[in-house]
């Protein structure tokens, strides 16, 4: 058998090590911050029901499972960490490894380290706070500026539209009118627009030199956020950036179980619609929540990328040892 | 005809736009957290040489164009086409000026090149990286110079004209690199 050359690791020996002495750095901002540092299964027999995220499955075989049992890795520890929540563990973060189907590309890898904390008693926006001073201690920069743009303020800003009003047809027209090509016939929903917007004339000016937090987003996009009435229903969620990528995601947890179970079946009817397979749901944590969990904020960061922030590299894969396609 | 999955996209890949075969230059996975994934991809037109970006919903399909490249001995020239033959079926094809474009600079009889076929017709013929070809007009040479600085232009048996140094004569074999249309180095046969 020949030597294969693709046995060296893909990240350079300093990024290795330059990984290992910021998750040192992590585990003592939260020993400081009094934050329980806890673990949680990477395998569950139930998968977030995200119709953005696709799990990928293994299978066990054990007592009472002759045959095996589906169990999804996990795309977030999000509900098992509610679940301690609600058992009254107090702020508890954990590091983990996550994994998401199909994703691949300079800031994406099917596998990947994310951080996740969640503060009861704590709202979103003073874990902005904390999430700013745990970046700036990371990437040894205490004074990198950091300013908080709300959504709908910026689509209004920089594209001249508001986000809750635009129908799908203005949505294309603002896209087509920047220059994006190829979406003549494209097939989006509204949000799927709003997305191709974000992400092709918005993102790559976010968080220039600074730490942009992008919050309180259209209530279609709430994923697990809170919703609360302004001038409009807005999402008490949040996104980081930092030069023109997305390092975290944070939400005024939704706690309210019956509001829970619905986002859930809702997420079930647009993967059904969308012609993918529905997962079990996760009714542990359901049931978490009817046993009542603390208001909460809470926050997942990838890892990877703010390493690659640290050490000013493109590609993620400067930052793995071994990616994909050298396992 | 086969289709390619977004998925699958990577450089290289040759897809159908618009009529039209594209290699794949680059491509980029674009997706926020919690939403709607795109490729954003910049492709060349194998036709015509331009490059474009073009943006896709993720999880999309798109036609796979049937090119590849092969091998071809160059035959020659009857004034209007190349000719070219397959080395190993002894199959020959026939392209036009527009097919063989640059190549035609450097090519001579007997040159292996890469041809590129699509739906099995040639599309687009590339010189091998470096040839061998006869000075066939440049103007002496200052006797005693062999620095090569400054240069003069040289016509080879093909046509074209490269920059040598001053010290190379006509009659004298040289070895020209065609990516960049650049003198390397005199030759022996």
């Amino acid at each position: 058998m020949s030597p294969s050359p693709d046995w060296p690791p893909s990240a350079a020996l300093e990024a290795i090590r330059a990984r290992a002495a910021m998750l040192a750095r992590l585990r003592g901002f939260f020993a400081v911050a009094g934050v329980l540092e806890v673990e949680t299964p990477i395998a569950a027999r139930c998968a977030g029901s995200d119709p953005a995220l696709d799990s990928l499955v293994t299978c066990w075989h054990g007592p009472g499972y002759p045959r095996g049992l589906p169990l999804y890795l996990q795309t977030s520890p999000e509900f098992p960490m509610k679940r301690l929540l609600a058992a009254g563990l107090g702020p508890i973060y954990q590091i983990c490894k996550v994994f998401r189907d199909g994703e691949r590309g300079r800031l994406h890898h099917p596998e990947f380290s994310l951080l996740e904390w969640y503060r009861p008693g704590c709202g979103y926006q003073a874990l902005m706070d904390e999430v700013a001073a745990l970046v700036r201690c990371v990437l040894e920069r205490p004074d990198l500026p950091s300013e908080r743009i709300t959504y709908r303020g910026l689509f209004r800003e920089r594209l001249g539209l508001d986000p809750w009003a635009a129908g799908v047809s203005a949505l294309r027209a603002r896209a087509l009118a920047a220059g994006i090509t190829g979406i003549e016939s494209m097939e989006l929903d509204r949000d799927g627009w709003l997305d191709l917007l974000l992400t092709h004339c918005l993102e790559p000016g976010l968080g220039v030199g600074r730490l942009t937090f992008l919050t309180d987003y259209p209530p279609s996009q709430a994923a697990l956020a809170r919703l609360r009435v302004d001038e409009v229903v807005v999402a008490e969620r949040f996104e980081l950036y930092l030069d023109g990528v997305e390092l975290a995601n944070g939400f005024q947890e939704l706690t309210d179980v019956a509001a829970q179970a619905a986002r859930f079946h809702a997420d079930q009817d647009t993967r059904r619609r969308q012609g993918r397979v529905t997962l079990p749901l996760d009714e542990s944590f359901l049931a978490a929540l009817s046993a009542g969990m603390p208001e909460s904020a809470g926050v997942a960061l990838g890892l990877d990328r703010l390493l690659m922030a640290h050490l000013h590299v493109r590609h993620i894969d400067a930052v793995l040892a071994f990616p994909v396609e050298r396992v | 005809m086969a289709n390619y999955n977004t998925s699958e996209f990577k450089s290289g890949l040759k897809i159908m736009l618009d009529g039209d075969p594209y290699n794949i230059v680059e491509n980029e996975f674009v997706k926020p957290g919690k939403g709607q994934a795109f490729n954003r991809v910049r492709v060349r037109n194998l036709k015509n040489g331009r490059t474009v970006e073009k943006t896709f919903k993720s999880g999309d399909t798109v036609e796979a164009a049937d090119v590849h490249d092969t091998d071809m001995q160059y035959l020659y020239n009857d004034g209007e086409q190349w000719h070219f033959m397959d080395p190993a079926s002894y199959e020959q094809m026939t392209a036009d000026a527009t097919v063989v474009g640059d190549a035609a600079k450097w090519i001579k009889d007997q040159d292996m090149c890469k041809v590129t076929l699509w739906n099995g017709l040639p599309l687009a013929v590339e010189a091998p990286n470096f040839v061998v070809l006869l000075i066939t007009q440049t103007d002496p040479g200052l006797k005693g110079d062999t620095s090569g600085g400054g240069g003069k232009p040289a016509t080879l048996e093909t046509g074209a004209v490269v920059r040598v140094p001053l010290f190379v004569q006509s009659g004298e074999l040289v070895r020209v690199d065609t990516r960049t249309g650049e003198y390397v180095s005199r030759a022996k046969e």
